[in-house]
């Protein structure tokens, strides 16, 4: 075993972090830039980070990920990182010709106090940067949030830079579509498209890091949001950011800085969250929501009743991101399952266990930010065994140490394919998480019922 | 030729035109896609593998989350290195300091998990913040009886190499640290790190030689063998970035010999095991090391000639991480018929890359620190069939319709010693020969145009 040291009971840990679960902001930072059309992610800072959240991407997605990095040395750290980035902002151009690059921070960077505002409008003075080309950034500190604050820094980061107000009509729906899988963005991008919505959405990763085997390596894949849409997100009707943690920061700006108004919702996971997204798409685009997404969700209630009494009463531990917890919950809830545990790494606010207890009840044991990490909800299950766990591949060694069936969902996945391509977000992707976990609850069934009572209709 | 930025361009050569030695050995060009890491990545690698001892990275969580059990370095006994522990610093920490934190840290995973020995690795900002690590680790010590030591591993301190010599450092403060008597024949493992049980399979050989193996660094790796490091009679070094920094220590503090050996491919094994059966001398052991060499030869050779078969004259390209290792795989990939067509590492020296190019047919690119766009250019303009590489080389490979091989932290199955020469050559074969690549556009028109010929 493993874990076999972890110990049930349960003291406090002021100073320590034990497999964590969350990573840093640049990772974040650097997964949400390769959402943007030829744009070329850059870490500034030393060169491991860059190597270790291209690894790290490569691992989870199983495809190239490209990014650059400020290589810093001894002397970087002393008199200041200017001159590496104006040295990559140079190279980068001439080297990759990418239409962009998004830079963020490191820890390194940050300490040292590198201004990435001050030193990125140097570069265009000193004509670094190509006409008709763009270089934005994003603060990303690893001291601070998570992977996914950093994820949320860079949209935002991309707004700053880019988002302008003409004085054009308005007539698209500007949508953002928080931390998630290529495929749940390719989901969202059909629903509103199913609905018949002009749109934009920033940043989109599909066709990025889940491209095709085309016998070719493409520097710069099909995907991604283009620079221009990017620009034209300031010509919103309206801004739908989905994810609190990942979201509200952009969908923010872009109402203080063009005008466009907002509402952040939770991520479409589960019946009742993606209602609340096409609701809300319903009314700010003025559309009727058509037959073939009642369609959808008819089909996707209709497994939830034939199903209910393998999902009833059923005991559910969660690890992950925030931005997935809560709508992932609730969806439970409406199973009739009952969350026990729900932990993230991720520095929340209080609302995200106010909301918690409201969707899967006063006993919950909600944990978050620092100290809430898998060895804490190691302890947690051997106080208490759920019949479920969800979360990433690290919480694999609980599963196998306990005998909690697993189900993967979140960053990191290095040990099973699907996630890039098969969403959950959506009726369709609510349709397949019900599917996931009855495969696992039928399958321990048949394997473990007495042979009289083994049944081969259920 | 290829386009190459100007900047990268000596650090490229083609072997027969020409002529130039290839410039090396310098840093990356700020703003490339390098597929280099940094001066914690090479510490971490090389120290993670010692199971008993306590892995604790002060800093900012990320490096403590991207290197958590990605390695394969099986162990025997102990697991505490596949957890992941760290001080996780945050804001508050950055303004006013991480000591605290660190000790407290420290002494709770002391108490909880009872190590032989800790080692803290001091990251990025650690030393920016003004913490000394190396007090907190003195004071700690002082309390515990055993040794626990602050690894300099700032990122932006130098190359993976320096992470080397950070973690050669460290092992060198334990060996030694007790005494114990010196055993007839025997030798150290130095550089390999048990990937897959390799470690396992090396020091059966020796094993069954008769030789008795002291301590393997890292592989499945003991405090106390580390600790007894000292005593034995040989060093060897396979992998020769990591330590050959400590193996040069070792030399000058207790006058042990050190060689330079590699146990990838046939060759390379049989010339590992006759190194050490020629240095304690004896026709016995000479006898025993080539009935042994003899006898896993043979064992492996018909599996080689079944593979042979489909593989001969097919075209590699070779990325790795050591030369040394790029070194072996041009002979390895020579025994099974096969042609190199391009081959390069992130760390080599102007020595290494000088050796490569006189091993090298005619034509072959030899290239220092390459980037992505760069190697898949090669790999195409070279026509190979198969890349040697690792997880940042694999989805390029595949992407090109080319099949791969992961020679580097990812391998599952054993690549050392006659046994992984096997495994090397099943490997390479059921990729370059996957029914994948008909389906797949490029491979698909190049099997088209071979079966018109």
């Amino acid at each position: 075993m493993l874990l076999r040291h972890t110990p049930i009971e349960i003291s406090a840990r002021g100073a320590l972090t034990i497999n964590p679960a969350k990573t840093c902001q640049p990772v974040g930072a650097m997964y949400a830039a390769l959402g943007i059309h030829k744009c070329l992610p850059h870490s500034h800072g030393s060169q491991g980070c860059c190597a270790y959240h291209r690894s790290a991407l490569t691992r989870h997605y199983k495809d190239p990920v490209m990014a650059t990095t400020s290589s810093f040395t001894e002397g970087a750290s002393v008199f200041g990182g200017q001159a590496n980035l104006l040295d990559s902002i140079s190279n980068v151009f001439a080297l990759y010709d990418p239409d962009v690059i998004a830079v963020h921070t490191t820890c390194l960077s940050e300490v040292i106090g590198d201004d990435m505002s001050q030193i990125i409008a140097k570069a265009e003075r000193e004509g670094k940067i190509p006409r008709g080309k763009r270089v934005f950034h994003a603060n990303t500190p690893s001291f601070k949030g998570s992977h996914v604050t950093g994820f949320a820094n860079m949209v935002q980061g991309m707004v700053s830079a880019c988002a302008t107000r003409s004085e054009g009509p308005r007539r698209h729906v500007n949508l953002i579509p928080g931390f998630v899988e290529p495929s749940d963005m390719a989901e969202i991008r059909r629903i509103v498209e199913v609905m018949g919505v002009r749109h934009i959405l920033f940043p989109d990763t599909s066709e990025v890091v889940n491209g095709p085997l085309t016998g070719k390596f493409r520097m710069y894949p099909r995907g991604g949001t283009t620079l221009a849409d990017l620009t034209r997100s300031g010509d919103g009707l309206f801004t739908v950011g989905l994810g609190r943690a990942a979201s509200t920061p952009a969908a923010k700006l872009l109402d203080t800085k063009c005008k466009v108004p907002c509402e952040v919702l939770e991520l479409p996971i589960g019946v009742r969250a993606t209602d609340a997204f096409v609701d809300t798409l319903r009314k700010v685009a003025g559309v009727h929501v058509p037959e073939a997404l009642t369609v959808e969700r008819g089909q996707t209630v209709d497994v939830m009743a034939d199903m209910l009494q393998y999902f009833h009463g059923k005991t559910v531990a969660l690890a992950g991101d925030p931005d997935h917890l809560l709508p992932l919950a609730q969806f439970l809830a409406d199973l009739d399952m009952r969350v026990l545990y729900a932990v993230t790494g991720t520095p929340t606010g209080p609302r995200f266990e106010r909301r918690m207890r409201e969707v899967a009840g006063g006993d919950v044991v909600v944990r978050q930010g620092p100290g809430a990490d898998l060895f804490l909800l190691h302890q947690l299950i051997k106080n208490r065994k759920p019949d479920l766990l969800f979360g990433n591949t690290y919480a694999k060694y609980i599963a196998r140490d306990e005998g909690v069936p697993l189900l993967r969902m979140g960053f990191p996945i290095y040990d099973r394919v699907g996630h890039q391509y098969f969403p959950i977000v959506g009726y369709r992707g609510a349709l397949r998480l019900l599917e996931r976990m009855l495969n696992v609850i039928l399958d321990q069934q048949d394997r473990d019922a007495p042979e009289e009572s083994f049944e081969l209709v259920m | 030729m290829i386009e190459i930025l100007d900047a990268r361009k000596a650090q490229v050569l083609r072997t027969g035109s020409d002529s130039q030695a290839l410039v090396c050995d310098r840093a990356s060009v700020a703003g490339s896609v390098s597929q280099r890491a940094c001066v914690f990545c090479g510490a971490r690698v090389v120290l993670y593998p010692i199971a008993d001892a306590l892995h604790l990275v002060h800093g900012p969580v990320g490096c403590a989350a991207y290197t958590w059990d990605i390695r394969g370095a099986l162990s025997s006994g102990p697991e505490l290195h596949r957890l992941s522990f760290s001080t996780d610093l945050r804001e508050q920490d950055v303004v006013h300091g991480g000591e605290r934190k660190l000790e407290r840290a420290l002494r709770e995973l002391i108490t909880r998990y009872k190590p032989n020995a800790a080692f803290v690795y001091a990251t990025c900002i650690a030393g920016l913040i003004g913490d000394d690590v190396d007090a907190v680790c003195r004071h700690v010590a002082a309390d515990v009886g055993f040794p626990v030591l602050a690894v300099h591993s700032a990122g932006f301190g130098g190359t993976k190499k320096d992470g080397y010599a950070a973690a050669c450092a460290a092992l060198e403060k334990i060996v030694g640290s007790v005494e114990a008597p010196t055993a007839p024949l025997s030798i150290n493992v130095l550089g390999d790190f048990n990937v897959a049980g390799e470690s396992w399979i090396v020091k059966d050989y020796y094993r069954r030689m008769g030789v008795n193996v002291v301590a393997c660094l890292t592989g499945d790796g003991r405090v106390a063998e580390v600790q007894r490091a000292h005593t034995a009679q040989l060093n060897l070094v396979q992998c020769s970035g990591s330590m050959t920094p400590l193996a040069k220590r070792l030399e000058e503090r207790y006058g042990t010999p050190w060689k330079r050996v590699s146990y990838f491919g046939l060759e390379d094994t049989a010339a590992a095991l006759y190194e050490v059966a020629r240095f304690f001398g004896g026709d016995e052991l000479l006898a025993r090391t080539a009935e042994l060499v003899r006898g896993e030869t043979e064992a492996v050779l018909p599996e080689i000639e079944r593979c042979r078969a489909g593989l001969t004259d097919r075209r590699a390209a070779v990325y790795v991480g050591g030369a040394f290792k790029a070194f072996s795989l041009v002979r390895a990939l020579r025994r099974l018929g096969m042609v190199t067509a391009v081959v390069g590492s992130q760390t080599g020296n102007r020595d290494d890359y000088e050796h490569l190019r006189s091993i090298c047919d005619e034509g072959t690119i030899i290239v220092d620190d390459t980037n992505p766009l760069e190697l898949a250019r090669f790999c195409l303009e070279q026509d190979v069939d198969l890349l040697i590489g690792g997880v940042k080389e694999r989805p390029i490979a595949y992407k090109l319709g080319i099949a791969f091989c992961d020679h580097n932290h990812e391998r599952k199955r054993p690549l050392a010693g006659f046994v992984g020469m096997g495994n090397f050559c099943r490997e390479v074969y059921a990729s370059v020969l996957s029914p994948v690549w008909d389906l797949a556009p490029a491979r698909a028109g190049r099997a088209a145009a071979r079966a018109t010929q």
